[in-house]
């Protein structure tokens, strides 16, 4: 898909909560083997955040570096699975906390963990018709999973923002080259209603899931520019686990060079909404202008949104305006289970 | 506290928004409605700076109810670097990190809640700088 004017990343911002768990911390309670974790350690949220806090400071970050007053942002889409009110947006707190209110459109997306390029998506669209001059784009989730089962040990915590607007208007950061979205009915991960843990079917997990809809994407977006895994320097796919993206960059062509800097699951874990966005952040923290990366979402449900951005000379001077996603997730603090369970409000009040 | 007071100020506890007196030279944060020295109603909104110098701190392990949950917590006397002070929850630290005249930037966090079915407040709390500022 393209837009009728150019557009780019004018801004990116990332932040990852203080705290850690390690993935062998989780198996010593639940008597698992540590011969087969999925990760290292995941990040945690403390009992003072949720979805909305860290929007608003991976957010802030964005607008340090796009250098532009928060009332000219005129969308605010917040993706993610884990709203702070079931009614109720998130993005409107997100959006007055920022003093992007009350001239904008704000509102969020669920698509499990594609709904943050879900959401930049949308915001590609607004600013590409013309129809709005900047949008925010967040993924932002503190993935939920259910004591003892497989997801608790990769379910993280995360927030990546991107604000985009039209070429040559702002100083670009990054150029959006082409974007392509490829979506089927999948029933592999789901939560109904009042129910504070997801499900999941492994027969659709893997193969039917994420390997088809990430491959589907990013070889549509290739074929549509007439690109190959080579004209990349870099590209990120959702990281529901270390192997998952490791196993589809291979197998479309990509190197594990090609994917190391965005590679953040073995640190933070699945950050749902949030995981490939911080992997994209990740990767402009180090990129050179002339730098072209491939970004692939991929939501259970299931679907998969992939982007072709190309960095512009913007990155030199924006990067070291905000703290880095590194900067976030080098600066860690262990918790055991006790505390864990606490700031995750897994003990009843 | 109620909803309808704290949705009035929530520009204030969000974004560290003050009022200035003119006539004074003077902010107030929390805002107030009128200079407290010199009456004048035409108080001016100011963005606070985000960074400031812890000056003191107490450790809370017998909260109210609303802030039961997060305690043991800290509460501190910050020196904001235009020289407002305010007095305000630190998050993200350890009672053994803290000492007086280290720095700390504003977040934007959760305060409290109304159980689990009511609203979520939020504003602005301290932790220590990510980086040397």
């Amino acid at each position: 898909m393209k837009t009728f004017y150019t557009v780019s990343i004018i801004g990116y911002g990332a932040y990852v909560p203080l705290r850690r768990i390690k993935a062998i911390e989780i198996a010593r309670i639940w008597g698992k083997s540590e011969k087969v974790l999925p990760l290292e350690e995941k990040s945690v949220a403390a009992l003072d955040e949720d979805t909305a806090t860290m929007a608003v400071e991976a957010a802030y970050n964005a607008i340090l570096r796009a250098k532009i007053q928060p009332n000219e942002i005129g969308a605010v889409f917040v993706g993610t699975e884990s709203k702070i009110y079931t009614v109720k947006p998130t993005a409107t707190v997100v959006a007055e906390a920022l003093g992007i209110t009350p001239t904008t459109l704000a509102s969020d997306y669920e698509f499990a963990c594609k709904a943050g390029t879900e959401a930049t998506q949308t915001c590609i669209g607004l600013v590409g018709s013309g129809m709005i001059k900047a949008a925010l784009a967040i993924g932002s989730d503190i993935a939920r999973g259910r004591p003892g089962d497989e997801l608790e040990y990769t379910a993280g915590a995360g927030a990546a923002a991107l604000i985009l607007a039209r070429s040559g208007i702002y100083e670009d950061v990054a150029e959006i080259e082409g974007t392509y979205s490829f979506v089927t009915d999948t029933p592999d991960f789901w939560r109904r209603e009042g129910q504070i843990y997801p499900m999941h079917y492994y027969r659709f997990t893997g193969e039917p899931a994420y390997f088809y809809h990430s491959r589907e994407a990013a070889l549509r977006l290739m074929n549509e520019l007439g690109l190959k895994p080579s004209d990349f320097k870099y590209a990120v796919f959702h990281q529901p686990n270390s192997k998952f993206p490791q196993e589809v960059a291979k197998s479309l062509g990509f190197t594990a060079e090609q994917i190391k800097p965005g590679l953040l699951v073995p640190l933070i874990g699945n950050s749902y909404a949030a995981s490939s966005l911080l992997g994209l952040t990740a990767t402009l923290d180090i990129a050179k202008p002339g730098d072209r990366i491939l970004i692939t979402s991929f939501g259970s449900g299931a679907g998969s949104d992939a982007m072709s951005i190309i960095v512009k000379d913007g990155i030199e001077s924006k990067r070291d305006l905000a703290p880095k996603t590194m900067d976030y997730i080098t600066r860690r603090r262990y918790v055991d289970y006790a505390l864990y369970a606490k700031h995750r409000s897994k003990y009843n009040k | 506290m109620g909803s309808p007071s704290y949705w009035r100020e929530k520009v204030y506890r969000y974004r560290l928004i003050a009022k200035y007196c003119e006539n004074c030279n003077k902010k107030y944060y929390p805002p107030k409605l009128a200079c407290p020295i010199c009456g004048n109603k035409e108080l001016k909104e100011v963005q606070l700076p985000r960074i400031g110098t812890l000056i003191t701190y107490t450790w809370v392990t017998q909260p109210t109810k609303d802030f039961a949950t997060q305690a043991p917590y800290v509460v501190g006397l910050i020196k904001l670097d235009d020289g407002t002070l305010i007095v305000s929850q630190l998050t993200d630290v350890e009672i053994e990190e803290l000492k007086d005249g280290i720095r700390v930037e504003a977040v934007f966090r959760r305060m409290f809640e109304e159980g689990d079915s009511g609203l979520i407040y939020y504003g602005t709390k301290f932790r220590p700088c990510l980086f040397s500022k």
